[in-house]
């Protein structure tokens, strides 16, 4: 089991999911209606590293999160 | 990487990372101040950071500063800044103000750009995101 986390404005809850690779997340995450409009603008951290694969493998524990367009200063 | 609740005190914070740095033999210091200006009605701004992924970002920052034998340094404020305080403050001390100079460009630039932090205005006490001046982080769109 896997969690993601939503960062910032996105405002949703955590979910918990079996995935073996990024790819399973991405399938999950776009059958749920309420991020058609955040995944394309989202960068992706896996246990608070930046991440680009989407064939990278998850293990158990990991910790998934999702990073909306950003704005410091 | 100083992190603070509400607006900064940026003499206070400026002054300490002068003295810190006073005998280092710098010879260029330039700080750097974002201030909140008045427009669209807005009372303040609003800031989340995501702390674990800041510092790894800050953390590549300071490689790349050591690198060229300077130094930066940055404060962010969480929650809200009312109008006219300052939410953000950097500098960069450099033996020359040559790579000092580069150096506050190309940090406060990628600071924009890739810093986890995320800006609301304030209006009658509500947050609303801004979207339309937020910049989506390297490597967005990996999941859609």
């Amino acid at each position: 089991m896997i969690k993601v986390e939503f960062l910032g404005p996105i405002g949703k809850a955590p979910l918990e999911m079996e995935a073996e690779t990024l790819a399973d997340v991405s399938a999950k995450l776009k059958e749920d209606s309420t991020l058609t409009a955040w995944l394309d603008k989202c960068a992706v951290a896996l246990n608070d590293t930046m991440v680009n694969d989407l064939s990278t493998v998850l293990k158990d524990g990991d910790r998934v999160s999702i990073l909306p367009p950003v704005c410091g200063g | 990487m100083e992190l603070y609740d509400g607006p900064l005190d940026t003499k206070e914070i400026f002054g300490r990372w002068l003295d810190e740095q006073a005998e280092s033999n710098y010879g260029a210091y330039i700080p750097f101040v974002g201030t909140i200006r008045a427009e669209d009605d807005i009372e303040a701004l609003s800031f989340d950071i995501y702390e674990p992924v800041l510092q790894k970002w800050f953390d590549g920052w300071q490689a790349k500063a050591a690198a060229l034998g300077a130094v930066v340094k940055m404060a962010h404020s969480i929650g809200d800044v009312p109008v006219h305080t300052s939410s953000y403050v950097s500098a960069v001390f450099s033996p020359r103000r040559r790579v000092a100079l580069e150096l506050i460009d190309e940090f406060v630039e990628d600071f924009k750009a890739n810093a986890p932090i995320w800006k609301y205005d304030v209006r009658d006490g509500k947050r609303i995101y801004a979207a339309d001046r937020s910049t989506a982080m390297n490597g967005a769109g990996l999941l859609a």
